[in-house]
């Protein structure tokens, strides 16, 4: 470990830039380790995610992306055994600071996670569910909110007959369309992807990138994501990650055509051991 | 070739330990089927001579009346009463202890006590739980009682639910928890807005099984409700219920009263077997 830090050194890319960004920030990440028990997965990270943008977390298993991505609305905490220390600043508030209500903070920062969660309940009330705990709505109200979400998520046509079956009767690409739905229903800032298309077929695949794509306008994107492809593909930011290491991060474009660093070279190209 | 031989003699005798084990099993399934059918098929014979409107309207008779006199009313009533009651107070105690074992630190030192409690109280024998209420409440009262019955059986619910309650929350898989969190949903709406929510058809189940195994407890009931020959309104004196009464009347030189035995006996497998029905078909709704 040791070793490694001294050759790849943490969150250099980011750390080299001066503190202001050449876009507008909505996440900024200062100085964030993270412990699993005693077991270190995170290094001082230091990053910051642009407004209305995608960003893409990249890099082999175990390199942390999926643990950064759950301190952005403390997930984590879920579990006593998991810490962060350092800050998250969301429009310049630490989110980790105990002061911040947790509940509030996950309204503004959604997530969506590998494999579809359909609650054991109808689809009108999945998506209900969420905007019930923050707002309460009429049943006209709700119900043009329900439409809103499921038209955002390109679900309303597939199921605007059977609102009322069970959500886990749809399959897998409209579960997790359902799932995209729910968590924007609530009208979040943020929405945070956690490998979102890794257990999906090709083409519900291709409909959840173009969402992605689409919702550039309304939202900031973080999405965590195993396929090269894809990261080139929908993000416009990409963060290259290895061993809790942010090892470079910048345009995708860049990133992809000319890396900074040896290492994200290696690893884009496939020549990564 | 050699080898090949070898190979095909290993695949040979293979092939025989499979039958020789399939008969065995099989063998073993028979015997046991055997029994079941049995008492099934005795239970039945019996049960149905005796079966008439008067066995579900009239009271138990007294002894040596001539056949055909007097029911089981009151005992059924008083069963009835007793695992209905039982099983509000055993269940909710049940279903809770199973939340706080499954979603509140199960992993405490807490939890590690009560499941090891649970454990026993599961396999304590129904006679103890009969013994230690006749002496927690009907020696302090002075007098058997329905209450002290329904408390009884109660005693013999709680581990039941607690244990299928737990099972059924720890299958919930935690994906679906940190999707409800992650909308900012507070814990108790997680518990139950999703989780019990997905794990209602166990837990239903549960109860449903644990309603089977009280209705035919007699142990519990022996040294706190007693019986009573007649019929009674309230829980606050000795109340008459099923198995204390197919109990005394089976083991009585009477011929009716052995004759209403029969009949109790076949009632309770009758709602035994429906319940333990409807706890299947509720299992199968809930795995689809």
């Amino acid at each position: 470990m040791t070793a490694r830090i001294g050759i790849l050194t943490p969150g250099a890319a980011a750390r080299d830039e001066p503190d202001a960004s050449p876009f507008p920030v909505k996440l900024s990440v200062r100085d964030l380790s993270f412990y699993y028990g005693k077991y270190r997965a995170l290094n001082n990270i230091r990053l910051d995610i642009p407004a209305k943008r995608v960003t893409a977390f990249i890099g082999p298993s175990g390199c942390g992306k999926s643990t950064l991505l759950r301190t952005f609305n403390r997930m984590f905490e879920l579990y006593p055994e998991q810490r962060a220390e350092g800050r998250v600043l969301l429009d310049g508030e630490d989110l980790l600071s105990s002061r911040q209500d947790v509940a509030l903070i996950r309204a503004r920062v959604g997530m969506v996670f590998q494999k579809p969660t359909p609650f054991p309940m109808s689809i009108f009330d999945n998506v209900a569910f969420g905007v019930k705990l923050f707002e309460a709505l009429s049943r006209v109200d709700m119900e043009e909110r329900v439409e809103w979400a499921l038209k955002k998520a390109a679900l309303w046509d597939e199921v605007k007959d059977k609102l009322q079956q069970s959500g886990a009767s749809l399959s897998g690409g409209q579960q997790q369309r359902l799932c995209i739905a729910r968590g924007i229903a609530i009208r979040p800032e943020i929405l945070l992807l956690d490998e979102p298309c890794s257990a999906l077929d090709p083409i519900s695949t291709a409909r959840i990138e173009e969402l992605i794509t689409e919702f550039k306008a309304d939202y900031t994107l973080v999405i965590v994501t195993h396929n090269m492809q894809q990261a080139a593909r929908v993000s416009d930011y990409t963060a290259y990650m290895y061993l809790g290491d942010l090892v470079e991060f910048g345009e995708t474009e860049q990133m992809f055509l000319k890396p900074a660093r040896r290492e994200t070279e290696d690893y884009i190209t496939g020549r990564f051991g | 070739m050699r080898n090949d031989a070898a190979r095909m003699a290993r695949f040979v005798r293979r092939k025989r330990v499979n039958q020789a084990a399939l008969a065995l099993a099989f063998a073993a399934m028979l015997f046991g089927m055997f029994w079941l059918a049995w008492i099934l098929w005795e239970t039945l014979r019996l049960g149905f001579e005796s079966l008439s409107l008067a066995l579900l309207t009239q009271d138990t008779p007294p002894p040596n009346e001539p056949p055909g006199v007097g029911g089981l009313a009151n005992a059924i009533r008083g069963s009835l009463v007793m695992v209905a009651l039982a099983t509000l107070i055993g269940a909710p105690i049940g279903i809770l202890s199973g939340v706080y074992l499954a979603e509140y630190n199960p992993r405490g030192a807490l939890a590690v006590t009560i499941r090891f409690v649970n454990d026993l109280l599961l396999s304590a024998p129904s006679i103890i739980i009969g013994l230690f209420v006749y002496t927690a409440m009907v020696v302090r009262m002075r007098a058997f009682s329905g209450w002290a019955g329904a408390v009884a059986l109660s005693l013999i619910v709680i581990p039941v639910v607690v244990r299928t309650t737990e099972n059924m929350l720890a299958l919930i898989p935690s994906g679906l928890r940190e999707a409800a969190y992650a909308l900012g949903a507070p814990k108790w709406k997680v518990i139950v807005g999703i989780t019990l929510a997905a794990a209602r058809a166990g837990i239903v189940t549960g109860v449903l099984l644990a309603v089977a195994r009280i209705s035919g407890e007699t142990a519990p009931l022996l040294f706190t409700a007693l019986n009573n020959q007649f019929w009674t309104d309230g829980l606050s004196g000795p109340t008459a219920n099923l198995p204390v009464t197919i109990l005394q009347f089976a083991m009585s030189p009477y011929e009716n009263w052995q004759r209403l035995a029969w009949g109790g006996v076949f009632l309770i497998t009758l709602i035994v077997l429906g319940l333990n029905v409807l706890a299947r078909i509720l299992s199968r709704g809930a795995s689809s």
